[in-house]
């Protein structure tokens, strides 16, 4: 018995008795996606609002910190009478 | 606007329920080899293929043109490798094959190899990568899980049973 012969005869072996898929699968199937779709949705729309409120926060401490704009010196003293 | 979401979301519905129903039987025989339960005591058989098309379901939109059967089948298969390599120590007994499986006296790795080639007919090569494993591994596990399922051995008479069996 070769390669291809003995594969056939034990794919038939497997084949033999097939198990019926029970009558509320679907339905089934359907509620855990949907359950599945919305967890994903709450997920992204956390993920979201994490980014929003991250940017919101960075822009609001940029305006008011302003980090771009050089300190006053105060390590030099003032220069007075000469 | 909203009408034709809701036409789309029916299509949407209709389309799965066919693929559900063309699939679920073939699926389900598939899954049933994998775990080693008996067909017609099947219920983590059942419970990966509910798993595994729910999953389908979920990602039904950005399938792309893939195709959902193939999706599906390597998403049961990648679960059940899984589940396989975690029950594979202590919780051996619950997942040990009923004696009335085609494939009673494979274990769980060498089952699914034999599944996904034989009676799915995958490529060698997709069976190598979906799996993490190398190509001649594969090879030598279907030959040797094939004469397994041929010439399977004679009496696997579980040895937690033979003391009693001497005793009285």
């Amino acid at each position: 018995m070769n390669r291809l012969e003995r594969e056939a005869a034990a794919r038939r072996i497997m084949e033999r008795v097939q198990p019926v898929p029970p009558p509320d699968l679907y339905e089934d199937v359907v509620r855990r996606g949907s359950r599945l779709l919305r967890r994903r949705t709450a997920v992204r729309r956390l993920l979201w609002l994490l980014l929003v409120a991250g940017l919101v926060a960075f822009t609001v401490w940029a305006l008011t910190v302003q980090p771009w704009v050089e300190p006053p010196s105060d390590t030099t003293p003032p220069l007075t009478d000469w | 606007m909203r009408e034709r979401h809701a036409s789309q979301g029916a299509r949407r519905a209709q389309e799965f329920e066919s693929f559900v129903a063309g699939a679920a039987g073939r699926l389900l025989h598939a899954a049933t080899l994998l775990t080693g339960e008996a067909p017609y005591d099947n219920p983590r058989a059942r419970r990966l293929l509910t798993l595994a098309l729910a999953h389908t379901y979920a990602s039904w939109d950005r399938l792309r043109g893939e195709d959902p059967y193939d999706r599906t089948r390597e998403y049961l298969a990648t679960r059940f490798a899984r589940g396989a390599w975690h029950h594979y120590g202590g919780l051996l007994a619950r997942a040990r094959p009923h004696p009335d499986s085609a494939l009673a006296h494979l274990g769980p790795h060498e089952r699914l190899v034999l599944v996904l080639r034989l009676f799915e007919g995958v490529g060698e090569e997709q069976v190598a990568a979906l799996l993490g494993v190398p190509l001649e591994r594969v090879h030598t596990m279907c030959d040797r899980a094939t004469a397994t399922v041929l010439h399977p051995p004679r009496k696997p008479a579980p040895p937690a049973a033979e003391p009693e069996v001497a005793a009285s």
